[in-house]
C-alpha cells in the first residue's frame, strides 16, 4: 500500500487533489481511497487530504499517520502543522515553493530522509502561468507522478480532464505537465515505489 | 366580496333565509348534497365554534373541489373530538401527524400528488391557533415561503383549549386562561405585541389570505371557495368562539363571533398577493364591553370596582383596527389597503 | 457501473435509481453532498417524476415525508446528528403510523459540545424509535443498503434508516458499483402502500388511540420488526442473487468461527478491525470480528450463535449511554446471557477521534493480557491527564467555567506553540 498525505489550507483544492490522485490510480486498475479531514468549512483553515493506493481492496479508514509521501501545498504550514509527522524513512516529500528546502528552513530533513526524494516545485507559479489562477493542486499531482512514479502523468491528466471540463481542465493539465518536467529533471527517472 | 341586495332577518337572530334565494346562491350548508365532511357523532362541546367552522370550511372546500380533497390536521381540539377511538367523523382522506407539523404534512401530500400527476386532488391543512401560530409557526412560514399548493385554515379560539385553556400567542389582552389567571395585580393576559397571523401571511405575499367568523356562514363559505380558485399557498383565519374556554353560553357562539366583528376586535377582510382587496364592514358598531361581558374569561374586569382602564385599552385596540382596516362605512378605503395598514401607528395615521 | 466516486454521490445516485417521488431535504454536515446531488438530479430531470422539497428544518423534512408517504408516494430524506434530534418527534410518528420512509443518517456526534465529526450517538439515540436501523461498512454497502431498505420498508410498512459514517464514508472517494436503472427496477417494484390518503376510498390516519387499544398497536410495531429479522436475510439473499455481491444481512462474521476473541463493531470501523484481525492472526492468535449490520431489530439469535463459542468478546462502539456505559455492549451481553463469555465494553471514536490500527493492536494486547476489566466501560485513547486537570479545576472553585473551553485551552493547537 502506498499512502499519501496532502497538507494545505481550505480553498487550495487539497481535497480535490487527493480525490484526483485516487481516480488516477483507479483508472490504472488499482484500488484507491481518498478522504479529507477538516474543520468547519471555511477558507484558509488547515486541511489534510489522504490517499491510499493498493493492489488489494483497502479496508482501513484511519487517517494516514505513516505516509509514504507528503505533499505540502502551502509552505506557510511548514512551521505551523506537523506536516512531516510519520513520514517513512524512504518517503517522498513534495513542497509547493520556489525556494529550496534550505531556504524554507527545513534543510535538516535531508539528513533524516533520502535527499533525492525531497523536492520543491513552484506549483503556484506554474498554475498562474498555465491556468491563470494560483491553484497548485493539479500541478503538484504532476510533480508527484514524476517524483514517485506511483501514478503516470497520463492518468493524472485524464483524472484532471474528467473533473474539470474544457479549458480549465486543459490549463490544469498543462500545469501538471510542466511540474512533471521540472521534478523529473531534478530526480531523473521516477523510481516506482 | 358577495353582495346581499335583500336582507331578511328572522326574529331574534340575524340569519338570512336561504329559501328566498336562487338555489345557486344558497349556502353549501343549505344543500342536501353537502358532503358532511365532518359528520355527526364527534365529541365536540355543545356550541363549539371550531366544529361549526370546520364543518362549514370543509363542506365548502369539498364542493369547490368536487370532493377531491385531502386534509392534514394538527393536534388539538378538532383532531381529538373528531377521532375518538375507534370512531372517526371524517368523510374525507384525513391524516393527523403531530402538533407542530400540519403545514409540512400538507406540503408533503401536495408534493406527492404533484409527483403522481394527480392535479385534480387538492390539499387542506388545518389546526387551531396554538398549532398554527406558536408551535407550528415555522412550518407554516416555510409552507408560505415555498408557495406550496395548500390551503391552510386556522381555527382561532384564542388559547390552547384541548389541554385545558392555556394561553397562546392568540390569547387577547386581559383574557383569563389557566396560565394567565385572574389573580394578582394585573389579572388575565398581558397587553403584549400580539401575533397577527393574517398580516404575517400577507407579508409572505401568498396568493390569498382571508379572515372570517362562524357568524357569517355565507362569507366563510365564499372565502373557502374563493381560496380554492387559487393555486399556491393560501391562508384563512377563522374566528371560532369556545364556550368552555371563554366561559360564554354555548347558545351564544354565533353571537359572540358576530360581536367580535361588530366591535372591530376581529377585522374581517381578504387579501391577494399581500394587498387587502376587500373588507367586511361593521354593520352596527358596538362597544367592546358588549362583547366582553358575556364571557367569564373577562369577568375580572367587571368586578367592584370595574377595570375601566383595561376595558378602555381593549376599546382602543378595537378603534385602531377600525382605523387600520377601514371597517366602518364612512371610512375612505385607501387604494392600497395593506400599505395604509402598515403606515398606521399608535399615534394615528401618518 | 463501477467508478471512483464520493460516497455521498454514490448514495444519491442509488437513491435516485430507487425512484423516490418526494425528497424532502434540509442540509446538515456531513449529509449535504447527498441532498445537493439529488437536488441537481431532480432539476435536470434525471430523476423524474420527483418533487424536491426545500424544507425549512429537519422537522419539516420528516413531516413532509410523512405526508407524502401517506399519500402513496415513495418518500426519502437524509439527516445527521442535531437534525435527527430535531425531527425526533416526527421520527417516532412515522414508525407509529407505519409509513415506509427511507432515511440516510450520516452518522455524526450529538452536541453539546457541538461537533461535526463521526460517531454513532445520533442513531443510537433513536434505537428505540421503531425504525429499522442498518449500518453500512463501506460506501458500496451504503449504496446496496438503500436499495434493500426501500424494499424492506415497503414490504413491512416500517420506516428504515441507513446509517453511514459521516465524513469517513460520506466524504471518502473510493470505488463503488452503482447499479443501473434497469437493475434497480428489476429488484425494487413500484410502491404499493398499505394505507393511502385517497378521495376514492377515504381513511382516517393518525387517530387518537386510548388505553383500550394502544398496547396492541404498539405490539404490532414490534411484531413487524421481529418479522424483519426473517425478511432482512431474505432480501440480502435476493440482492446477492441479483447483483452478485453480498451486502447487508443481519450480521457478518470475519474469521470468527474458530476465534477465542471476537471484536464486535458497527459501520466503517469494521474495515480497520478486519485489517487488525489479519495482522494479529499472523501472530497465531485466534481472533475474529463480527459486524452487526442490522442493529434494530436486534438479531439476538444470530449474535449469540456467532459469539457464543468465544472466550472474550470486545465490543467496540462509537457511542455510549451516559451514566451506564456501552450501548451495543449491553445488547451483546443480552445475547450472551448465561454463557461464560467475557464481554469488554470499549468506547472509541467519539466526536470523530480516529480509531487507529495502532490503538486497536494495543487494545487487543490489553484484552489478551488481562489488563482490561470486563463489564466496565473502557474509553479508548482517552486523555486522562486532560480530564484530571479539568476535574481538579472544578474542585478548586464553583465558577470553574465551561468544560469545553478549558480543555481546548489545555489542548491548544500546534500553531499556538512558540517555534
Amino acid at each position: 500500500m502506498f499512502q499519501v498525505r496532502i497538507h494545505g489550507r481550505g480553498g487550495q483544492g487539497v481535497v480535490t487533489a487527493a480525490e484526483l490522485l485516487s481516480v488516477a490510480a483507479f483508472d490504472e486498475g488499482r484500488h484507491a481511497q481518498a478522504f479529507p479531514t477538516f474543520g468547519s468549512e471555511r477558507m484558509g483553515a488547515p486541511v489534510t487530504g489522504f490517499c491510499r493506493i493498493d493492489d488489494r481492496a483497502i479496508r482501513v479508514r484511519e487517517p494516514i499517520s505513516e505516509p509514504d509521501a507528503v505533499i505540502v501545498q502551502d509552505p506557510t504550514l511548514l512551521h505551523q502543522v506537523d506536516v512531516f509527522g510519520g513520514l517513512e524513512p524512504e518517503g517522498y516529500l513534495l513542497i509547493n515553493s520556489e525556494r529550496s528546502l534550505e531556504e524554507l528552513g527545513v534543510g535538516e530533513l535531508e539528513d533524516r530522509f533520502r535527499a533525492e526524494r525531497l523536492v520543491t516545485v513552484p506549483a503556484t507559479e506554474l498554475a498562474r502561468a498555465h491556468l491563470g489562477r494560483p491553484l497548485p493542486n493539479a500541478a503538484l499531482l504532476g510533480g508527484f507522478a514524476a517524483l514517485t512514479g506511483v501514478v503516470s502523468l497520463a492518468s493524472v491528466a485524464a483524472a484532471i480532464r474528467g473533473r474539470f471540463p474544457g479549458e480549465v481542465g486543459e490549463g490544469n493539465v498543462r500545469a501538471a505537465e510542466a511540474a512533471y518536467e521540472l521534478v523529473a529533471s531534478q530526480v531523473g527517472e521516477p523510481s516506482r515505489a | 366580496m358577495p353582495l346581499q341586495p335583500i336582507k331578511f332577518y328572522q326574529a331574534g337572530s340575524f340569519a338570512v333565509g336561504n329559501r328566498l334565494l336562487d338555489p345557486e346562491e344558497r349556502t353549501v350548508q343549505a344543500r342536501t348534497e353537502r358532503s358532511n365532511t365532518l359528520t355527526s357523532g364527534h365529541r365536540a362541546c355543545q356550541g363549539c365554534g371550531e366544529a361549526l367552522g370546520a364543518r362549514y370550511t370543509l363542506d365548502a372546500a369539498m364542493r369547490a373541489t368536487g370532493g377531491r380533497l385531502i386534509a392534514a390536521n394538527a393536534t388539538g381540539c378538532l383532531e381529538v373530538f373528531s377521532t375518538p377511538y375507534p370512531e372517526s367523523s371524517w368523510q374525507l382522506p384525513w391524516i393527523h401527524s403531530l402538533f407542530a407539523n400540519a403545514p409540512s404534512v400538507a406540503t408533503g401530500i401536495a408534493a406527492a400528488l404533484r409527483a403522481k400527476g394527480k392535479t385534480d386532488i387538492r390539499v387542506v391543512g388545518q389546526g387551531g391557533d396554538g398549532g398554527t401560530m406558536d408551535i407550528g409557526f415555522a412550518a407554516l412560514s416555510g409552507m408560505f415561503e415555498r408557495n406550496d399548493d395548500v390551503l391552510y385554515v386556522c381555527y382561532d379560539n384564542e388559547a390552547y383549549m384541548n389541554t385545558g385553556v392555556q394561553r397562546s400567542s392568540a390569547t387577547p389582552p386581559a383574557a383569563r386562561t389557566a396560565t394567565t389567571g385572574a389573580v394578582g395585580p394585573e389579572p388575565g393576559n398581558v397587553f403584549g405585541q400580539g401575533k397577527n397571523a393574517p398580516l404575517i401571511a400577507m407579508a409572505h405575499e401568498i396568493p390569498y389570505v382571508a379572515t372570517a367568523t362562524v357568524a357569517e356562514l355565507r362569507d366563510l363559505e365564499y372565502k373557502i371557495e374563493r381560496a380554492m380558485e387559487f393555486h399556491g399557498a393560501r391562508y384563512v383565519h377563522v374566528f371560532v368562539p369556545c364556550p368552555l374556554g371563554w366561559g360564554s353560553a354555548s347558545r351564544d357562539t354565533i353571537r359572540m363571533a358576530r360581536l367580535a366583528k361588530e366591535t372591530g376586535l376581529f377585522p374581517v377582510f381578504e387579501a391577494e398577493h399581500g394587498e387587502v382587496v376587500g373588507v367586511s364592514k361593521i354593520r352596527r358598531r358596538v362597544p367592546v364591553e358588549d362583547y366582553l361581558r358575556p364571557q367569564r374569561r373577562y369577568a375580572h374586569l367587571f368586578r367592584d370596582p370595574p377595570r375601566t382602564d383595561v376595558i378602555e385599552r381593549i376599546q382602543a385596540g378595537a378603534d385602531r383596527n377600525i382605523r387600520r382596516f377601514g371597517l366602518l362605512e364612512d371610512e375612505d378605503a385607501a387604494e392600497d389597503g395593506l400599505m395604509r395598514v402598515l403606515a398606521e401607528t399608535d399615534r394615528g395615521p401618518q | 457501473m463501477r467508478s471512483q466516486i464520493e460516497g455521498s454521490r454514490a448514495v444519491a445516485e442509488a437513491v435516485a435509481r430507487c425512484r423516490p417521488e418526494v425528497v424532502s431535504a434540509y442540509p446538515i454536515s456531513p449529509q449535504t453532498h447527498i441532498v445537493e446531488a439529488l437536488s441537481n438530479m431532480v432539476r435536470t430531470g434525471e430523476l423524474a417524476p420527483c418533487e424536491y422539497l426545500l424544507v425549512e428544518s429537519e422537522f419539516a423534512a420528516m413531516s413532509a415525508a410523512i405526508g407524502a408517504s401517506a399519500t402513496g408516494a415513495r418518500a426519502y430524506t437524509a439527516t445527521a446528528s442535531q437534525g435527527l434530534l430535531y425531527m425526533a418527534e416526527a421520527v417516532y410518528n412515522a414508525s407509529g403510523l407505519g409509513l415506509p420512509i427511507v432515511m440516510t443518517v450520516a452518522n455524526r456526534a450529538i452536541g453539546a459540545p457541538i461537533n461535526i465529526w463521526n460517531d454513532h450517538s445520533d442513531t443510537m439515540s433513536q434505537r428505540d424509535c421503531g425504525w429499522i436501523q442498518l449500518y453500512a461498512e463501506s460506501n458500496q454497502e451504503a449504496v446496496d443498503l438503500h436499495l434493500q431498505a426501500f424494499k424492506l420498508a415497503e414490504a413491512l410498512s416500517v420506516p428504515v434508516m441507513v446509517c453511514m459514517d459521516g465524513f469517513v464514508l460520506t466524504h471518502a472517494v473510493e470505488e463503488v458499483d452503482v447499479p443501473s436503472q434497469e437493475e434497480v427496477d428489476a429488484f425494487l417494484p413500484p410502491f404499493e402502500p398499505r394505507q393511502v390518503l385517497d378521495p376514492d376510498d377515504p381513511v382516517t390516519i393518525g387517530a387518537m388511540v386510548g388505553p383500550e387499544a394502544f398496547a396492541e398497536v404498539k405490539y404490532l410495531m414490534h411484531a413487524k420488526q421481529m418479522h424483519a429479522l426473517d425478511l432482512i436475510p431474505e432480501i440480502a439473499a435476493e440482492f446477492s442473487q441479483a447483483f452478485g455481491r453480498s451486502s447487508g444481512g443481519l450480521v457478518q462474521a470475519y474469521r470468527s468461527s474458530d476465534a477465542d476473541t471476537i471484536v464486535v463493531a458497527l459501520g466503517s470501523v469494521l474495515g480497520t478491525v478486519e485489517e487488525v484481525v489479519d495482522e494479529v492472526r499472523e501472530q497465531g492468535v485466534k481472533i475474529g470480528a463480527l459486524g452487526i449490520k442490522c442493529f434494530r431489530p436486534y438479531p439476538v439469535d444470530e449474535i449469540r450463535a456467532a459469539l457464543g463459542h468465544a472466550r472474550r468478546v470486545v465490543v467496540l462502539e462509537k457511542a455510549f449511554a451516559v451514566g451506564i456505559g456501552g450501548i451495543v455492549s449491553q445488547n451483546v451481553r443480552l445475547a450472551l446471557a448465561g454463557l461464560p463469555v467475557e464481554v469488554f465494553d470499549v468506547v472509541a471514536g467519539l466526536g470523530g477521534r480516529a480509531i487507529t490500527t495502532r490503538s486497536l493492536h494495543g487494545l487487543v494486547g490489553d484484552v489478551l493480557e488481562g489488563r482490561l476489566e470486563p463489564g466496565r466501560p473502557t474509553f479508548l485513547d482517552l486523555d486522562w491527564e486532560l480530564v484530571g486537570r479539568e476535574l481538579e479545576r472544578m474542585s478548586r472553585g464553583r465558577r470553574s467555567g465551561p468544560h469545553a473551553e478549558n480543555i481546548l485551552r489545555d489542548v491548544g493547537a500546534v500553531a499556538a506553540q512558540p517555534h
